[in-house]
């Protein structure tokens, strides 16, 4: 009936989760403490990261200049005390990484060489070449293995939450290999799933993303927080959405249109010089960016394709050997997916949606208002990221805040009861409902790919870089309508055995509630902030909207959203200056 | 140009199938489609039943790999128009069980990974505090192509070592194993020598070089190994000439 029963059970294997796997085994090792994912660890999109983490390293920089560029990134929606928290412990998760062997690229005195990363003002992004993301996964994954006791459940969908009694106590899941659905019990269940950009159509999020742990969360009872800010990356190239990092334009690429001019200093975004000027033209914050690229399409400015508008990304005075040594990945994917090479071509880039900057709702230590239940990385909103996360961020946040989440549940275990044999009646339920509603059911009228392209066709109309009341109203109606369409899926496939389909259905269910979270989260916040540009609301308005908002998922289905006023401790609300 | 291309595609369902059997899908054949474009238009619009593994399709996760043409290849990096006019044979990788129609079962890789101690190794662990070790570009360099793989197993699947023999350690796990030997912040190789030189271990690879062949992101295994070789001969000999330890 059940598979396991555990201590601390980690939902997902990317950097948070095997982070906080490694914390919760170092904070007590009396713990049983388990790993759940759908893909082996190492295929965790976490390995898609490329240009760099954050964490103040050098004598010119210190800790309040990472917060003020975090908090004034974020557009002053984060929470000031995360912000503290995160720039203070970044250094050391780093440094961390760096005793577990990550290879860090390196000084020629063979200390850490840091680069510049936009909206940063000192040079404080640690990288390996421009794959950080998978050096960094594959040294925890590495390392994690040193850990033996650390069971892992490899290509386990988990499908549902196990709450009794008010806390939470382990997960439904599905081994994909035997198709057997089975309990895993647990004192305590750490979410890190990563984000859920397959949402929308056009994203660098590999085809995992699926916002499956905000999806669990939020019909468990717990909050979404802050859904509507999604960012869009300004450079990813046209047709696969593939990320060209910001280490690019770091390094000194530039962004330029059809008349080859570096639009940028446009918008209020400093003045173009030919090296790169930190929190400057292309070293400026993401949203910021993408929404310059938006105006520039209206103005005819941008480069037309067979799969839309572009700009171009210049990197060719770099020089080859700069390119290889530092941006080496840039270059294979352009000569890969473009057939271009950018040491003498113009690379083609258009803004792709990267990341949610909301999620499930936790505390400073990535605890849930549920019990039993923390969340970190991606899939978590503590906030640090506010209205627009600033890149080299995220993977700082997913060790700092791995670490706290696996500390914190390692210590709510250790005294927490274990769980109630009423959890076993539970996922006896669930097993029923995945084999009536999808596995065994023959009747159904509409295709899993069909509804996904709907879906991400609307987001894409309806929340974009760009939104308003309208748009946003239509687009929950079409969700609405979608989710109906839903229950009447088709399966064509009934095996057992590893069935893709079956998942692609589930992973639908939760594209659909992250979707109801994004629209109805930005319909209510009347303002533009960040990453969320409403064209009805076009100013920032701090008196009603300094608050992060809380989606719910009321019992009748609908969704409620509810504000938390934003902490602030040493940075009031000011105006976002870059260049100038 | 033919606008469309046939994908023959190895199916293999244990409730239905005793064996494998091919089935033919034609798919659009455009520029920039990759063989996994092609697989994910057959499972969105064709048959829903096709069962493969994907994930990140820029060439970095090592989810997709399987045989094309009888070649091991990554999916995402292999392009339709690379076998126009066609048909293009879709196969699972080989040398693994065969799960479901392309997926395999990694099970004995999964086995094998831990067993080569791929972390780093310390007499004294230092605090972090003390800050990082250095280590400059030069140091950096000597492993960094060994750092580079991403578990795809194309290695596996072209070594004819591991067909016959799948208790070999194999490609990746050596070149694992010599990615931390050759990193100047660990002191682990004598641990890693003791597994390495069991028969499964180093000695079993001939030197066929198929590994670094089919190996997409330029890792060399079979430089790794040989370069290993020498080593474990080195120590081992002095073993025998110094059984106290070399002065």
């Amino acid at each position: 009936m059940t598979a396991g029963s555990h201590d601390v059970l980690i939902v997902g294997g990317g950097g948070a989760g095997l982070r906080a796997a490694i914390a919760v085994a170092e904070t007590n090792p009396d713990l049983k403490v388990a790993v759940v994912s759908k893909v082996y660890p190492m295929r965790s999109h976490t390995v898609s990261a490329e240009g760099g983490a954050a964490g103040v390293v050098g004598s010119d920089d210190s800790l309040d200049e990472h917060a003020y560029d975090t908090v004034s990134g974020s557009d002053w929606l984060c929470d000031q005390d995360a912000v503290e928290a995160f720039v203070a412990e970044a250094p050391r998760e780093l440094l961390q990484l760096e005793h577990w062997g990550c290879p860090w690229s390196r000084e020629p005195d063979g200390r850490i060489a840091v680069r510049p990363f936009g909206g940063m003002k000192k040079l404080r992004t640690w990288f390996a070449a421009d794959k950080t993301g998978f050096h960094m996964l594959h040294t925890l994954f590495q390392t994690s293995l040193k850990y033996q006791d650390v069971k892992r459940y490899d290509e386990w969908f988990v499908t549902k939450l196990l709450v009794h009694d008010g806390r939470v106590q382990g997960v439904v899941a599905l081994e994909l290999m035997s198709g057997r659905i089975e309990a895993i019990t647990a004192k305590a269940v750490i979410l890190c799933t990563g984000g859920g950009g397959r949402v929308f159509p056009f994203t660098t999020n590999a085809v995992i993303k699926t916002g499956d742990g905000m999806s669990l969360a939020y019909n468990a009872g717990a909050a979404l927080k802050d859904m509507e800010f999604v960012q869009y990356h300004p450079t990813g190239l046209p047709f696969t959405g593939i990320l060209i990092t910001e280490a690019a334009r770091a390094e000194g690429g530039w962004l330029l249109n059809k008349d080859g001019y570096r639009y940028l200093q446009d918008y209020d975004l400093g003045i173009p010089e030919p090296k790169p000027v930190l929190r400057s033209m292309e070293l400026g914050p993401r949203d910021r960016l993408s929404q310059a690229f938006v105006h520039e399409q209206e103005k005819g400015n941008t480069i037309e394709t067979s799969y839309g508008q572009v700009v171009h990304l210049d990197v060719r005075h770099l020089g080859a050997e700069l390119i290889d040594r530092k941006l080496p990945f840039v270059r294979e994917l352009c000569l890969s997916y473009e057939r271009i090479d950018p040491v003498h071509e113009l690379i083609p880039v258009r803004p792709v949606v990267h990341y949610m900057m909301g999620g499930v709702h936790t505390d400073i230590d990535g605890a849930t208002p549920l019990d039993g239940l923390y969340a970190a990385g991606e899939v978590a909103c503590v906030s640090i990221n506010g209205a627009n996360r600033l890149g080299s961020n995220s993977l700082p946040e997913l060790l700092v805040f791995g670490a706290r989440a696996g500390r914190a549940a390692a210590e709510y275990a250790s005294t927490a009861p274990d769980p109630a044999p009423a959890v076993l009646g539970q996922a006896r339920d669930e097993r029923r409902r995945l084999e009536q509603e999808l596995l065994h059911a023959t009747d159904g009228s509409e295709s899993i790919s069909g509804l996904r392209t709907e879906l991400q066709a609307t987001m894409e109309a309806s929340a974009g870089i760009y939104r308003s009341g309208d748009s946003l109203v239509k687009g929950a109606d079409t969700v609405r309508e979608l989710r109906e369409r839903f229950r009447s899926v088709a399966l064509q496939d009934h095996s057992r055995t590893f069935n893709t389909e079956l998942v692609a259905a589930l992973e639908l269910g939760n594209l659909l509630d992250v979707a109801e979270a994004i629209l109805q989260s930005a319909e209510q916040r009347q303002e533009s902030r960040g990453a969320h540009q409403r064209t009805d609301f076009p100013a920032r308005d701090d008196e009603n909207f300094l608050a992060h908002s809380l989606a719910c998922r009321e019992p009748d289905g609908s969704c409620r959203v509810d504000y938390l006023p934003v902490t602030i401790t040493r940075w009031p609300p000011g105006e976002r200056v870059y260049g100038r | 140009m033919a606008n469309t291309i046939v994908l023959q595609v190895a199916r293999y369902r244990p409730e239905v199938e005793t064996e494998p059997v091919m089935q033919d899908y034609d798919v659009p054949l455009r520029d920039d489609w990759s063989i996994l474009d092609g697989l994910n238009h057959v499972k969105d619009q064709l048959d829903g039943t096709l069962s493969y593994r994907w994930s990140c399709r820029m060439g970095i996760c090592g989810s997709c790999g399987m045989t094309v043409n009888g070649e091991p290849k990554l999916t995402c990096a292999t392009f339709l128009t690379d076998y126009a006019p066609g048909p293009v044979r879709v196969e699972p990788l080989q040398n693994f069980p065969v799960i479901r129609d392309l997926v395999v079962e990694l099970g004995d890789f999964m086995r094998k990974l831990p067993q080569v101690n791929p972390w780093l190794v310390r007499e004294e662990e230092l605090p972090v505090s003390h800050g990082e070790y250095l280590q400059t570009p030069d140091e950096v360099d000597e492993y960094k192509q060994f750092s580079m793989c991403i578990n795809c197993m194309l290695c596996y699947a072209a070594c004819p070592v591991y067909g016959l023999d799948p208790e070999f350690m194999g490609p990746a796990a050596i070149a694992l194993a010599q990615r931390y030997n050759l990193d100047s912040r660990d002191q682990g190789s004598p641990e890693r020598l003791e597994v390495m030189i069991e028969p499964e271990g180093l000695w079993g690879c001939t030197f066929v070089g198929e590994c670094t062949r089919v190996c997409p992101k330029d890792v060399d295994p079979a430089g790794a190994i040989q370069r290993y070789k020498l080593t474990a001969a080195t120590t081992t000999l002095k073993r025998l000439v110094f059984p106290r330890g070399a002065r």
